[in-house]
């Protein structure tokens, strides 16, 4: 296959279904290396699918992936997740710094204990969210948007090139917002490549500079200025009205 | 009766003792680990699904040998575990209905082979039953060194494992990511908390055992905010609840041990419940009275303002029930109002007129604009 080099992530004839019903279908899809990409579409569309499949969260009824020409097993250290914050329970009795120490875990492997290098990482990694002071702090008394900043500490530590996050603006105060899409657009300026479940149509033109348009099928993808046109828009949210009469 | 004295001299009452307290750290601690992962039912399922285990162990092999009586619980504990979550992955019956499925299947079961049992003219049938609510008292030590053992295994696994027990019970998807076989910790997790589950079935019984599981970490919970600490009080509460239940049974002639454990671990969740800072509920009661103090206090103070805004000069006063309709009218409320209004003046913020009517200060003014208004834009 030629031009794969330049991908990063390449995704062949995906095909997901839960209780026999698909949710995606068919999905190709070539993402460059250091982009910042958003997945946009409508509810039920499968973004949050689309990255759990990618990142074998999900067995896929069909389907390739890889990351560098290699499977999601051999590179899984370079890729770090932030699953959607309503995930998990927020009363569970810990504090912050233990929670961004979660993300040392995979390096860790097995049995190992988190030292005093990991602790020294997790700090740094919280600085860099605004959080610094908060590291003691249990994490029930956070605000929605201090649980996405921990969550993105947590993932700042796992120190990866791939970033996928499921909707890291969601209940998010608009200056925690400002912060979180400047801290990604860093992380791009530094080669990384980030994939973010998005849902503010208005504000994919100012935060991204690549865009796939998803309902269960991808309708396009590509860079903003090409790809993210009314004309797609209103077949990405259209289409999920046929696509549904179908499926039922 | 000397209670020491008993303790000193009694070895029946320190073997017992002994079991019921090493029992309490065991499930304190597992237990710990099914409150957090929400799976505190999947204990009271799993103790009523071991019944039919001891039975049929019984019918097979014809012993009353604890060890081989439990063997079989535990075989049928766990089979009851795999089926729950089979049944709650594979169908789309939910886990609380695979939960309430499996225990009324299996421990209808149970009853059905004990009561079988005990019509065979047998003579070593009699005291299958110890099985329902437990017996304590013939708990040899035998048994003892028994938990001790086992619960030594399970201790040391938690230790072992505790990361990534902590970070399947906090983010399951995540430490899937991480590369972690997560369906291989939360399941080894499981058969911990059945085997700890097993081991307590002499003492307390298949129906009270989901108490020792749930009650120690529950109450444990209350008191603080880190899961390490949590596990180790839930352990203590445990044994202190063990060791409690066996004295006092041992005292008063009549008391079942097992039960009396379980209220005594219950009490402990009472308290908890009500008197533990920050998440108790005196504490919690009293920090939204003033909560509700400071919000009224600034409603008062914010009404008089508004009243003052409305006329052209400072000092027109207003009545009471003017000033909050809402709370003015109720006796007590009225009587509050008056305090608060009264606790201004003192301050300097308002001030009443030679007819009783207040009215607030340029002070007062002053406060309202720079603490009250401010603190909302």
């Amino acid at each position: 296959m030629e031009g794969n080099l330049d991908y990063i992530i390449n995704v062949e004839d995906m095909t997901v279904a839960y209780h026999m019903k698909p949710v995606l279908w068919d999905v190709d899809l070539n993402i460059p290396k250091s982009v910042l990409m958003a997945i946009v579409g409508p509810n039920g569309a499968g973004k949050s699918t689309l990255i759990k499949a990618m990142l074998d969260l999900i067995k896929p009824i069909s389907g390739e992936v890889s990351f560098n020409g290699k499977s999601y097993k051999e590179y899984r250290r370079h890729i770090a997740y932030v699953p959607q914050s309503e995930s998990v329970d927020w009363d569970f009795p810990t504090n912050v710094l233990d929670v961004v120490l979660m993300g040392r875990y995979g390096e860790l492997g097995w049995i190992r204990r988190p030292k005093k290098r990991d602790k020294k990482l997790a700090l740094e990694a919280l600085e860099k969210v605004g959080m610094r002071e908060y590291s003691h702090r249990q994490i029930s008394q956070l605000s929605g948007g201090q649980q996405q900043r921990v969550f993105l500490a947590r993932a700042l530590v796992q120190n990866a090139d791939i970033y996928f996050m499921d909707e890291p603006f969601k209940g998010v105060d608009a200056k925690t917002e400002k912060a979180i899409i400047e801290l990604l657009k860093e992380l791009k300026d530094r080669g990384k490549t980030l994939i973010v479940v998005h849902h503010d149509l208005q504000t994919v033109e100012e935060y991204f500079d690549w865009v796939v348009l998803l309902n269960r099928q991808i309708i396009a993808a590509g860079p903003v200025e090409e790809v993210f046109t009314e004309e797609n828009i209103n077949k990405t949210y259209r289409s999920s009205l046929k696509l549904a009469r179908v499926g039922d | 009766m000397n209670l020491l004295e008993l303790i000193l001299t009694d070895y029946t009452l320190q073997v017992v003792s002994l079991g019921s307290a090493l029992l309490g750290i065991v499930s304190g601690v597992l237990g710990s680990f099914a409150v957090i992962r929400k799976e505190s039912l999947l204990g009271d399922a799993i103790s009523h699904a071991a019944l039919p285990g001891i039975t049929i162990a019984f019918l097979l092999t014809q012993t009353k040998n604890t060890e081989i009586l439990l063997l079989g619980a535990l075989i049928s504990g766990l089979i009851a575990t795999l089926l729950i979550f089979g049944i709650s992955n594979y169908t789309r019956i939910k886990f609380d209905s695979a939960l309430g499925l499996i225990l009324s299947v299996f421990f209808g079961a149970g009853l059905v082979m004990l009561t079988y049992i005990q019509r065979i003219p047998n003579a070593n049938q009699a005291g299958l039953d110890k099985f329902i609510f437990g017996q304590a008292s013939t708990l040899l030590l035998r048994d003892v060194k028994l938990i001790a053992l086992v619960g030594s295994v399970l201790l040391a696994l938690v230790v072992l494992f505790w990361k990534e027990f902590k970070i399947v019970s906090f983010d399951r998807e995540f430490a899937e990511s991480l590369g972690f076989n997560t369906d291989r910790i939360v399941l080894l997790l499981s058969f911990m908390i059945v085997t700890s589950i097993i081991i307590g079935l002499q003492t307390v019984g298949v129906i009270l055992m989901s108490a020792m599981i749930t009650s120690p970490a529950v109450a444990a919970r209350q008191w603080t905010d880190k899961l390490s600490v949590m596990v180790i009080l839930s352990a203590v509460f445990g044994a202190i609840s063990g060791i409690g239940g066996t004295l006092i049974s041992s005292v008063i002639p009549r008391l079942p041990t097992g039960p009396m454990i379980v209220v005594f671990i219950s009490a402990i969740v009472i308290i908890s419940l009500g008197f533990a800072p920050n998440r108790g509920l005196v504490f919690r009661y009293i920090r939204n009275k003033k909560n509700q103090r400071n919000v009224n206090r600034e409603k008062i103070l914010i009404n008089l303002y508004e009243l003052a805004m409305k006329h052209d000069k400072i000092g027109h006063g207003h009545h009471v029930l003017t000033i909050d309709p809402d709370i003015g009218f109720d006796k007590i409320g009225r009587k509050n109002l008056e305090k608060q209004l009264e606790n201004f003046k003192s301050k300097g913020l308002a001030d009443k007129d030679y007819e009783d009517k207040w009215y607030i200060t340029e002070k007062g003014i002053e406060y309202v604009k720079k603490y009250i208004l401010e603190g909302e834009m």
